[in-house]
C-alpha cells in the first residue's frame, strides 16, 4: 500500500481571510492525503519548519494579498537551504496573470486561482508530489 | 393576511391536485428539490396559507413604525437615497488621497477608508510579518502624520467617513479626531463610522490582535467616549459581510451578526452606560450575495429582530435604539476571475437586492475584485451601478415595493424564526464570546463554508463561467497592479518620524497609556495624547499588547 500524500497548508503573511485554505484543506484530507495546517500568519521560516518537522511531500500557500512575490522566493530559497528542494509548492488565491512566468521559474507550478475546483487541485498533487520511498 | 370563508390550504391542496399534477406527469420539474444559495429548501409556490399567522400590524407594520419590517423611513428612498459609499484605499496616503477626490467628483457621497495589512494588524511596516504588505490590500497608515496627507484638502465637516478597521480602531479613530481638530472641526457635529467589530474577527475574517475581553473593553470604551464627545459619530459597524464572505449562510450571517450586537449592549450596559445613551450610534454591515429574495427578507428580519431584542431584551425606549441602520456591500467572494465582466451583472442584481431590503448606504464591488484591488475605471463602473438603480429603474419611487409578497412575508419569517434559534444556543453557552472561545460560530461557518464548494465541486450549484458556461479563449483584462513603492515610501517616512518627533514624549504618552490599560480609565484618553506625540499604530498596539498579550485561535477545519 503506498504512503499517504503529507501536506502542509499554510497561511503566510498577515491576512486573515483562510476560507480557501481551510476548504482546500479538508478536500485534501477528504481525498486521503495527510493534511496538517499551520493556522494564520506564519513567516516562510515558520512554513518551511513546520514542512521540514511533519516530512512534508508537499506545502500549499494560500494567499490573498498581493505578497506573494515576497514570500514565495523566501520559502523556496529556504527549502533549498534546508535540502528540502524537491518539496512540491503550490499556491492558491489572488495572483496576477504577469506573476505567473516568474512563479514558474522559481518552481512554483502549481498555481490556482479563485474558481478552480477542488477536483483539480486534488489531481495535481496527486500527480505531482515527491515520490515516496 | 388572515383568510376567511375558503381556507387558503383548501386552495393550494386542490390547486397541487388538478392543475400541478398532470403539469408534472407531462413536464417534470427541473431538480427534485430547489434551494437557495444558502441551501434553505424554496416551494413552488408562495400563499396566504404560508403568512396566516402572520399579524400585519403586529408582525409588520408600515414603514417607519416598530418592528420596521418595512423599512426605518416611512418615505423609504423618496426623501433621501442610501449613500454610495464606495470602499477605496491602496498605496501611499496621497494616492489614497487622490481616489477619493475622484470618487467626490463623480458623485460619491461619503468616503470609506481601507487600510493595508499592516495598519490592520497594529504593525508598523518594518515588522517582519509585514514583508510584501505595505500598502497593498489598502492605505497604509502609521501615524497622525500619515491621516493628515490621506485627508489633506478634504473637510472632514462637509463629509462622513468610514473606517474599516477593528482591532486597532481607537487609535485610528483617536488620530481621525485630531485630523478634524485641526481642520476647525467640531467633534460635536462631524460623522462618520468605525466598524470597530472585533467579535466577528474571532469568527471570520481574524483580524484580531488582543484577546476576548480587553478587546471588548476598547469597545465599550469608544461607546462611552463617544457618547459625551463625539455624540453624531457611529460607534461599531456590526458586521456580518465578513462571516459571510468567510463561507457562511444567509442565516448564520444574520444570527451571529445580531447576536454580536446583543453582545456589545450587554457589554455596554454592564460598563454602566444607559442603553438609548448609545445604542442609537450603533450600525451594522451586511453582505448582499447572488440569491435575490433571500437577501432581502435577511434584511427585513434584521430590522425586526434588533427592534424586538433592543425593546424587550434590553428596554431600549428611544425608538432610535429599536431602529437598526445598516451599509451593504456586494459580495466580494461571488466575483469570479473567469469572464470577469459578467461580475457586473451579479454586482447589480446584489445591489438591487439589498435596495429592495432598503440599506441605508451601499458599495458595490468592482468587475476585476477577484484579480487585484480595482482601477479607477472599474470602480467608477460600480458607483455608476447604483446610481442606475437609483435614477433608472424606478424601484426608488415606492417604499418596500416587495412587502406583502407571500414569498418575502413568509421567508422574512423563517429568518426571524431561524435567528431566535441560532440566538437560544449561544445564549445557552453564556453568551457570544464563551461561543467564540468554543469555537461554536467558527466551526458552524466551516461547516457551510465547505458543504457549499462540494454543491459547486458536484454542479448542483452552478457558478457561470466557472463550473458551467466556460469559455476556453478568455483574454485577459487590465488589472491595477501594486508595486513596493509605497512600501519604500512608508518605511523611509518610519525611519525619519522616529527621528524628527519628541520621542522622550511618545515615550511617556505610552506609558500612560500602559497605565489606563492595567487600571480602569478610558482608553480613548491616553491614546489621544499619544497620537498627538506622534506614536505610530504599531508603538501603540505594542504598549497593549505587553499589557493584554495577543489572542491565538486554534483553528477550525
Amino acid at each position: 500500500m503506498s504512503q499517504k500524500i503529507r501536506v502542509v497548508i499554510a497561511k503566510p503573511g498577515l491576512d486573515g481571510h483562510d476560507r480557501g485554505a481551510k476548504v482546500i484543506a479538508r478536500a485534501l484530507r477528504d481525498a486521503g492525503m495527510e493534511v496538517i495546517y499551520t493556522g494564520l500568519r506564519q513567516t516562510p521560516e515558520m512554513i518551511v519548519t513546520a514542512a521540514l518537522q511533519e516530512d512534508a511531500d508537499v506545502i500549499g500557500l494560500s494567499i490573498l494579498s498581493g505578497a506573494h512575490m515576497h514570500i514565495c522566493p523566501r520559502v523556496m530559497e529556504l527549502l533549498k537551504e534546508k535540502g528540502l528542494g524537491d518539496v512540491q509548492v503550490v499556491i492558491g488565491g489572488i495572483i496576477p496573470d504577469v506573476d505567473l512566468p516568474k512563479l514558474n521559474a522559481m518552481g512554483i507550478r502549481g498555481i490556482f486561482i479563485p474558481g478552480t475546483s477542488m477536483q483539480h487541485i486534488i489531481d495535481y498533487i496527486s500527480a505531482n508530489a515527491r515520490v515516496r520511498v | 393576511m388572515k383568510s376567511v370563508a375558503d381556507p387558503a390550504s383548501t386552495r393550494k391542496n386542490r390547486w397541487e391536485r388538478e392543475v400541478v399534477e398532470p403539469t408534472l406527469r407531462k413536464s417534470p420539474e427541473r431538480k427534485g428539490t430547489f434551494t437557495t444559495i444558502s441551501g434553505r429548501p424554496i416551494e413552488r409556490l408562495y400563499t396566504a396559507q404560508d403568512v396566516a399567522a402572520i399579524d400585519y400590524d403586529r408582525d409588520i407594520n408600515n414603514p417607519g413604525e416598530f418592528p420596521y419590517v418595512r423599512g426605518i423611513h416611512p418615505t423609504g428612498y423618496r426623501g433621501k437615497l442610501w449613500t454610495m459609499r464606495q470602499f477605496a484605499g491602496f498605496g501611499t496616503p496621497e494616492e489614497t488621497n487622490q481616489r477619493y477626490q475622484d470618487l467626490i467628483a463623480a458623485g460619491g457621497t461619503g468616503l470609506s477608508v481601507a487600510f493595508d495589512l499592516p495598519t490592520l494588524m497594529g504593525r508598523d511596516p518594518d515588522h517582519e510579518l509585514c514583508l510584501g504588505e505595505v500598502g497593498k490590500c489598502g492605505v497604509s497608515i502609521m501615524s497622525l502624520a500619515d491621516m493628515e496627507r490621506l485627508f489633506a484638502g478634504i473637510s472632514l465637516a462637509d463629509i462622513t467617513t468610514s473606517m474599516t478597521i477593528n482591532s486597532p480602531a481607537p487609535m485610528i479613530f483617536a488620530m481621525y479626531l485630531v485630523v478634524a481638530e485641526q481642520q476647525g472641526a467640531d467633534w460635536k457635529t462631524i460623522s462618520g463610522t468605525i466598524q470597530n467589530d472585533i467579535l466577528k474577527e474571532f469568527i471570520a475574517q481574524k483580524e484580531y490582535i488582543f484577546p476576548p475581553r480587553p478587546s471588548m473593553r476598547l469597545i465599550t470604551d469608544i461607546f462611552a467616549f463617544c457618547a459625551k464627545e463625539v455624540p453624531k459619530w457611529n460607534t461599531i459597524s456590526v458586521s456580518g459581510y465578513h462571516i459571510r464572505e468567510a463561507g457562511s449562510t444567509s442565516l448564520q450571517e444574520l444570527a451571529f451578526t445580531l447576536r454580536d450586537g446583543l453582545e456589545y449592549v450587554q457589554y455596554g450596559v454592564d460598563a454602566g452606560l444607559d442603553v438609548d445613551d448609545f445604542v442609537p450610534r450603533m450600525s451594522f454591515f451586511f453582505n448582499s450575495h447572488s440569491d435575490f429574495f433571500e437577501e432581502i427578507a435577511k434584511y427585513r428580519a434584521a430590522r425586526k429582530l434588533w427592534a424586538e431584542a433592543m425593546k424587550n431584551r434590553f428596554g431600549a425606549k428611544n425608538p432610535r435604539s429599536w431602529q437598526l441602520r445598516f451599509h451593504t456591500q456586494t459580495a466580494g467572494v461571488s466575483l469570479t476571475a473567469q469572464q470577469p465582466y459578467n461580475n457586473v451583472v451579479r454586482t447589480a442584481l446584489q445591489a438591487l437586492a439589498a435596495v429592495l431590503g432598503g440599506t441605508n448606504s451601499l458599495h458595490t464591488n468592482s468587475l476585476d475584485e477577484a484579480l487585484a484591488l480595482p482601477t479607477r475605471e472599474t470602480a467608477t463602473i460600480a458607483l455608476r451601478t447604483q446610481q442606475i438603480i437609483a435614477h433608472e429603474t424606478g424601484v426608488t419611487n415606492v417604499v418596500d415595493p416587495l412587502g406583502g409578497s407571500y414569498f418575502i412575508e413568509k421567508l422574512t419569517q423563517d429568518m426571524v424564526d431561524g435567528t431566535l434559534k441560532y440566538w437560544d444556543t449561544i445564549d445557552g453557552m453564556g453568551g457570544m464570546v464563551e461561543a467564540i472561545e468554543r469555537g461554536y460560530p467558527q466551526q458552524e461557518v466551516a461547516e457551510s463554508s465547505y458543504q457549499f464548494q462540494q454543491a459547486v465541486e458536484r454542479k448542483e450549484k452552478i457558478i457561470v463561467g466557472v463550473n458551467d458556461f466556460i469559455q476556453a479563449d478568455e483574454r485577459p483584462i487590465e488589472i491595477l497592479y501594486i508595486d513596493d513603492t509605497a512600501s519604500d515610501v512608508q518605511l523611509k517616512r518610519l525611519a525619519e518620524l522616529k527621528q524628527t518627533r519628541d520621542n522622550e514624549c511618545v515615550r511617556r504618552t505610552l506609558e500612560a497609556l500602559k497605565a489606563v490599560a492595567k487600571g480602569h480609565g478610558n482608553t480613548m484618553v491616553p491614546l489621544l495624547d499619544c497620537v498627538r506625540a506622534y506614536a505610530t499604530v504599531g508603538e501603540m498596539c505594542d504598549a497593549l499588547r505587553e499589557v493584554w498579550g495577543e489572542y491565538e485561535e486554534v483553528p477550525v477545519i
